[in-house]
């Protein structure tokens, strides 16, 4: 597959790469290919027999863009695309053909849709990939009847092989010019001469083994999706669309007693783009309204929102990760209710502003005061496990909290001045405010992870100011390990 | 006439329900027997410790309507949703702060939004939820979109669904707003020898339902109600009058 390059000038065209230190012609206009030029050829070499010639620099990055977005494109026939490469692309099509009225139905359609996209494009199907894969640049528009793989690569030349430069020259010195001859040969033979792997390729490429491909995109459990005939701009529509796609993927989930974690929706425009929105849920979900509900709100907060443009032309709803539901004991008290409907609450909120930004607390095996809670998404974790057994001497008889309620992001250094070197502060400024200390708690040692390396030991204090404010400030270090300690407010008490 | 007098006082008032009983008796004497649920109280900070008492005043409101749920084995979370630009400037929410003041950091659900719009909207959505225990607001400053239309949306929200809301409001100036009750609230200091639990000088600035005044509270985590400090240095003003001229406070 070659970028077909704007309207034609007069002059051929040429796009020139880099190998080693020389350039060479990386692809070519047919109109150039018809004047003598070949690919691989040194541009130099190009130049001197086609004169004027047009040049253009290869932009790999770009290339490698574009087979994204008609990889991406190519998600409509089918969810098991995979990258070949510079030029290619593999749709696994088992199971598809028939939705778009068989292969050779397919096949043109395929081609045909990307040609209209300006891409020069060549395709076959065959029943491995590397059949494929050779069938459609040496024989275009191929099909393959089942285990008829061997018969039509047979007389394709051995180039088609694709076993490198040294393989070739083999094969050539020895007189095999077709695969077909080669393939005839005992494999002990060609094993011997050209290595394990030809022959492994080998028998791909005849149907006898199977090459699993990758696809781009992970697989989804289920999907539903509908096709327009003509495609569809307005909101109406489709909302309605999604809402009976939810329908149909709530009504399979019900049956198979299953509930969807990860929802996403892809809209595939008519000229290509696809959009893709994703929705996580805390727990199983089935109810198609629900579903609904959340992909408003995700599509909602969209930062630049689902275009149409001239409109989709398929809707797919896919459930990425489906689990299945525990069916729970049911009591005739609304506990179930009241947790499902905070489930679902945070499920809303974390469409609309990310899930990150909703937070449960998680108790960590920490001493170190910031890293004692670390925040989580809500959605990963029902309900926390923070033990509310007070740690002995954590409270003293009067009640007051030893840790603040609020801990700054980043301990910020104070100038503080203390009237006796292990003692607390008198005085400190912070932010530009001056606070006199009227009485101080402390000190409280807490080293550091000394297995890690990770700094000073601090010396908490809690101090209480004139006015009654109260503060956590620690100096940073011991005075006898170093000279001058530095201050630092941690956080502010209630 | 004496009915449509009370109709009107009544109007835009939220429903009856239990009131959250703060502890101190003066001060739900005042409050008409305790913070009202399902509706809106403003905290203006006065100086740092205002955060607490508004954490305070939430955690009572959610230990409250769990106890009044019909089922008390489930237990009631608390939303505290905050813009970012708090968290920088003013610090983030401690678990073990929470644990240390009596809260369940278990029940706590933190929203971190992007901007006061955001803040605004996610606390709509919550309000909505009559299953949630109590949400605290954090909003700093006086952005635009908080404005009387906003304030009455929440405060209508949490009227409906019966769940309390507490605004802190810090670095603001006092303004109309739809809030059943407005609090001016700073630290205090009692001169004793130890180090004793918060104190707080709450002032009740605006009460839709009555009574203003001055108090000196101190908490206390073991029974989580608020007390009389031992040492009162402060005079406590006096329940049964405003503290201060009450007209520029009748705004609305």
């Amino acid at each position: 597959m070659r970028r077909a390059k704007g309207a034609p000038s007069e002059a051929p065209l040429v796009v020139s790469g880099k190998s080693g230190n020389a350039l060479h012609v990386h692809a070519l206009e047919a109109r150039a290919e018809r004047l003598g030029l070949h690919q691989g050829q040194p541009l130099a070499n190009a130049r001197a027999m086609v004169r004027p010639l047009r040049v253009v620099p290869a932009d790999e990055k770009a290339d490698a863009a574009l087979l994204e977005n008609i990889a991406d494109w190519c998600d409509r026939f089918t969810p098991l695309v995979t990258l070949d490469p510079p030029y290619g692309l593999y749709l696994d099509i088992t199971g598809a053909a028939h939705l778009f009225g068989g292969e050779a139905a397919m096949l043109s359609l395929v081609t045909q849709k990307i040609g209209e996209q300006g891409l020069a494009v060549r395709g076959a199907i065959a029943g491995t990939s590397l059949a494929a894969h050779a069938l459609a640049r040496y024989a275009p528009r191929t099909i393959t009847p089942p285990g008829g793989e061997a018969a039509a690569i047979a007389p394709l030349p051995i180039a088609a092989l694709e076993c490198g430069d040294k393989a070739l020259r083999a094969l050539r010195h020895a007189g095999l010019k077709t695969i077909g001859v080669v393939a005839a040969r005992l494999h002990s033979e060609l094993t011997e001469r050209l290595g394990t792997n030809f022959v492994a390729n080998l028998k791909v490429m005849l149907g006898a083994e199977e090459k699993p491909l990758t696809p781009r995109r992970p697989l989804p459990d289920l999907m539903a999706e509908q096709r327009f005939a003509e495609p569809i701009v307005t909101e109406d529509l489709i909302a309605a669309s999604l809402l009976s796609l939810a329908q149909s993927l709530g009504g399979i989930l019900e049956r198979q007693g299953r509930g969807v974690r990860l929802l996403e929706a892809a809209f595939f425009r008519a000229d290509g783009k696809v959009t893709r929105i994703a929705v996580k849920m805390g727990a199983p979900l089935r109810d198609p309204r629900v579903m609904l509900r959340l992909l408003r709100q995700r599509l909602d907060a969209l930062a630049d929102p689902l275009d149409p443009g001239f409109g989709f032309d398929v809707i797919r709803l896919e459930a990425l990760l489906a689990q299945d539901i525990q069916p729970a004991t049911s009591s005739f008290d609304s506990d179930e209710n009241a947790r499902a409907q905070i489930a679902f609450l945070v499920d809303r909120l974390s469409a609309r502003f990310g899930e990150h930004r909703i937070q449960r607390f998680v108790p960590q095996d920490s001493h170190i005061p910031e890293a004692a809670g670390v925040a989580i998404p809500a959605q990963d974790r029902d309900f926390g496990e923070w033990s509310l057994k007070r740690q002995p001497g954590f409270m003293n008889g009067s009640g007051a909290p030893r840790r603040p309620l609020r801990l700054l992001e980043k301990p910020e250094e104070v100038q503080a001045i203390a009237s006796v070197p292990d003692g607390p502060p008198r005085q400190f400024r912070w932010r530009r405010a001056q606070f006199d200390v009227a009485r101080a708690e402390g000190p409280e040692r807490i080293a550091m992870e000394w297995w890690k390396n990770a700094g000073l030991t601090r010396d908490y204090f809690r101090v209480e100011t004139q006015d009654g404010q109260r503060f956590w400030l620690y100096r940073d270090g011991l005075y006898h390990q170093i000279g001058a300690p530095r201050w630092y407010l941690q956080g502010v008490f209630a | 006439m004496a009915e449509l007098r009370h109709a009107l006082a009544q109007y835009g008032l939220p429903p009856d329900r239990p009131s959250v009983m703060l502890g101190e008796p003066r001060l739900d004497a005042v409050l008409g027997g305790g913070l009202r649920p399902g509706a809106l109280h403003e905290v203006f900070a006065g100086d740092w410790s205002a955060s607490g008492f508004a954490a305070l005043l939430a955690l009572l409101a959610a230990q409250s309507s769990t106890a009044q749920s019909s089922t008390d084995r489930i237990r009631k979370s608390l939303f505290w949703v905050r813009p970012d630009y708090e968290a920088m400037e003013y610090g983030a929410v401690s678990p073990h702060g929470l644990a240390e003041l009596g809260g369940d950091p278990n029940r706590l659900i933190l929203v971190r939004t992007r901007n006061a719009a955001d803040a605004l909207s996610a606390a709509n959505d919550i309000l909505g939820c009559e299953h949630v225990g109590a949400l605290l607001l954090e909003v700093e400053g006086a952005p635009k979109c908080l404005d009387l239309v906003a304030s009455r949306r929440l405060a209508f929200a949490a009227g409906e669904s019966g769940v309390t809301v507490v605004m802190l409001r810090g670095g603001a100036d006092i303004e109309p707003s739809a809030a059943l009750t407005r609090w001016q609230v700073s630290s205090a200091r009692i001169e004793n020898d130890d180090w004793g639990a918060p104190v707080f000088e709450a002032e009740i600035v605006r009460h839709r339902l009555g009574g203003l005044g001055r108090f000196l509270l101190q908490w206390d985590s073991e029974h989580g109600c608020f007390n009389t400090p031992d040492h009162g240095a402060v005079a406590a003003a006096p329940a049964d009058r405003p503290a201060y001229a009450p007209c520029q406070r009748r705004a609305i």
